[in-house]
């Protein structure tokens, strides 16, 4: 047997995973009867409905007429950088302020280019700072922590 | 008149200084991201939504309005000037667009962009006047079974006309709706899904899942492709069309006007359909076939008239019924949540004001578009010049704040990662994650009305069949299931979004 369509297959195959895992849950909460429904009773019934539109799509991915379609190859890199960045942002925000959290996120974020360099990354953060700045803090007025707590 | 009445009301509070700023923001703000690619309008107003909770309800509505009809206008500019569409509804305005520039016309052409827009534009903001009333009328009469069923027809629509594979697609509604029911149930007071995290116990927010979904997981796809944008620019001289011109361009005007105008207010319509729809229908109606392709002024009014019609016919059943067509109009649902107007019929009798300034604000808005737009498109063009490794840490920084600001709290920030990387594998399976917002957005609505709809009847499903209106409407989501699925049908679809 050979999997023709590898897109659909993993596309079926999560969604037999994620409805399998929400129906299974619900079976948890409160089930009810159709006139008096209770809290697990829409969400298991949206669960079988994913999962068996998932078995589906893969079944369907092996099917003699599909057309091939490999896989996308997947820029982990790329996806490390990025999420890394945010994640950064989000830790140091609380700790160390605005302005340090937002220098970190633009550098981290920038190394994920092709084409990084430290100069473009640092004064791209230095503008992004001043604008932030200037419009969140002083133009809207947001409350966040600006400098270091510690200091 | 009523409707006389009614408008006049709308520009009384359009024309207020502040909303008249906002307005202009807004449309300068779309007109923006239209000229950048690979910022779209969901992403950004994701990311302004936050930064309206200080504003007045109208005044953010009016905003957030704006980016979405000026990002219709700045996508066309680069279409015409560059080739590359900055917004996926301009891509078949790039096709003649360009050649019109490569042969010294590309005044011409934006020219003709401009005007099809803003008559267009005038044009359906009238429709959406004289529809809403008659519309919301209707949907007075609705009771939880026909919602439901609306909603279920809102949903197939907006998989059937808007997307490539149709079974995956309404997985992925399915997905959206089961993630949309994640925190507390109304009903019982159960707290769902939250896996005992306190933050979950409201549920995700709806910020979180569109910065996730269309802010980093299509960074993270765009990093992949190198950069590589030339930029092709002579003088743009002479904006002034010839009579022939003039003559040529006015009926694909009227055609593209009409035409969009229609296909924005069906579900899952909106620009991009309608854009496309009008410039295969001037193609086959022409005069001049030939010569599209090859720079026709046809292919470059009749698409840009259509899409900007339809991102403004596009907000009748949102103001009317509650149910957004697309995901642009699933945000403006946030939106008005967060100032705690639930869309639906009642926003018409109960807030007047908002509802005809909105429509009022968006015949203004498109003469500052086109005031904005002819004189200073060297500015825009410059933009374009910004290459995407500074642009897209700036969108992460935005992206950040936004949702931070939302509850002040770094765990949602955390769930937008989450959200991102989830975002790019759906992107890497080929699943799209537009529907899954408007899942998101239906879900807990949804679940509510079914749930009356039951608790009526008694347990007995035929409900839903049996009223002749929800009946009428459920035939009709089954019968577009069925059209798409027939095989003479399948293949133009297919050929219609190889386009995109």
């Amino acid at each position: 047997m050979k999997i023709r369509n590898q897109k659909d297959f993993v596309a079926g195959l999560m969604y037999v995973g994620i409805g399998s895992f929400f129906a299974i849950l619900a079976r948890g909460y409160q089930m009810g009867t159709a006139a008096k429904m209770g809290s697990g009773y829409f969400p298991f019934w949206l669960g079988v409905l994913l999962a068996i539109i998932g078995a589906y799509v893969a079944l369907r991915s092996l099917a003699p007429g599909q057309i091939e379609e490999k896989l996308a190859k997947i820029d982990i890199p790329s996806v490390l950088w990025v999420t890394g960045s945010t994640l950064v942002f989000a830790i140091s925000l609380p700790i160390l302020g605005l302005v340090a959290a937002v220098f970190l996120l633009v550098v981290i974020s920038a190394m994920a280019s092709h084409e990084f360099s430290w100069k473009g990354a640092v004064l791209n953060a230095v503008f992004l700072i001043g604008f932030t700045y200037a419009a969140f803090v002083w133009g809207l007025k947001l409350q966040f922590p600006v400098w270091p707590t510690f200091i | 008149m009523d409707l006389l009445s009614n408008l006049s009301l709308g520009f009384a509070t359009a024309f207020t200084l502040q909303n008249l700023l906002y307005c202009f923001i807004g449309v300068t703000l779309g007109t923006l991201i239209g000229v950048l690619p690979g910022l779209g309008p969901v992403a950004t107003i994701a990311m302004l939504l936050p930064a309206t909770y200080a504003l007045p309800p109208i005044a953010a509505l009016i905003m957030l309005a704006g980016i979405y009809y000026g990002a219709q206008y700045g996508g066309s500019t680069t279409a015409i000037l560059i080739n590359i569409p900055g917004e996926s509804s301009s891509v078949v305005t790039a096709i003649d667009g360009y050649q019109m520039a490569r042969n010294g016309r590309a005044g011409v052409a934006l020219f003709t962009a401009g005007v099809g827009s803003f008559f267009a534009g005038c044009v359906a903001t009238l429709i959406l006047a004289g529809f809403a009333a008659p519309l919301s009328e209707l949907a007075f009469k609705f009771g939880p079974a026909e919602y439901f069923s609306l909603m279920v027809l809102g949903l197939i629509g907006a998989v059937v006309l808007a997307s490539g594979s149709l079974i995956k697609a309404i997985g992925m509604i399915i997905l959206g709706l089961l993630m949309g029911l994640i925190g507390t149930d109304v009903n019982s007071g159960t707290a769902r899904y939250s896996f005992d995290i306190p933050q979950l116990t409201d549920g995700v927010g709806f910020v979180t899942v569109a910065m996730g979904m269309f802010g980093f997981a299509e960074i993270m796809a765009n990093l992949e492709q190198k950069e590589h944008r030339e930029t092709f620019l002579k003088k743009i001289t002479n904006l002034w069309p010839t009579m022939v011109d003039f003559k040529r361009m006015v009926p694909p005007i009227l055609r593209g006007t009409v035409l969009g105008s229609f296909l924005g207010i069906l579900p899952g319509g909106g620009a991009s359909l309608a854009a496309f729809g009008a410039y295969s229908l001037e193609k086959k109606m022409s005069k001049h076939q030939s010569e599209f392709g090859k720079g026709a002024i046809e292919g470059v009014a009749a698409p840009e008239s259509a899409n900007n019609a339809a991102s403004q016919t596009s907000f009748i059943p949102l103001l009317t019924l509650g149910i957004p067509p697309n995901a642009v109009m699933a945000l403006m649902v946030g939106a008005m949540t967060i100032h705690n107007i639930q869309p639906g019929p009642q926003v018409m009798t109960s807030n007047p004001a908002l509802f005809w300034g909105l429509i009022a604000s968006m015949w203004l808005g498109n003469v500052m578009l086109i005031i904005l737009n002819l004189p200073m498109i060297g500015v825009w063009v410059k933009l374009l010049t910004i290459p995407y490794r500074f642009l897209y840490p700036a969108i992460l920084v935005f992206c950040c704040i936004g949702v931070y600001s939302v509850n002040n709290t770094s765990f949602d920030i955390y769930l937008t990662a989450i959200y991102g990387i989830l975002g790019y594998i759906f992107i890497k399976l080929g699943c799209e994650p537009a529907p899954l917002l408007l899942g998101f957005v239906l879900g807990p609505m949804m679940e509510e009305n079914f749930r009356r709809a039951l608790l009526l009847s008694r347990g007995d499903y035929t409900v839903f069949l049996t009223r002749p209106l929800s009946g009428g409407l459920l035939i009709a989501a089954a019968l577009l299931v069925l059209i798409v699925a027939l095989p003479a049908f399948k293949k133009t679809r297919e050929e219609a979004f190889k386009e995109e």
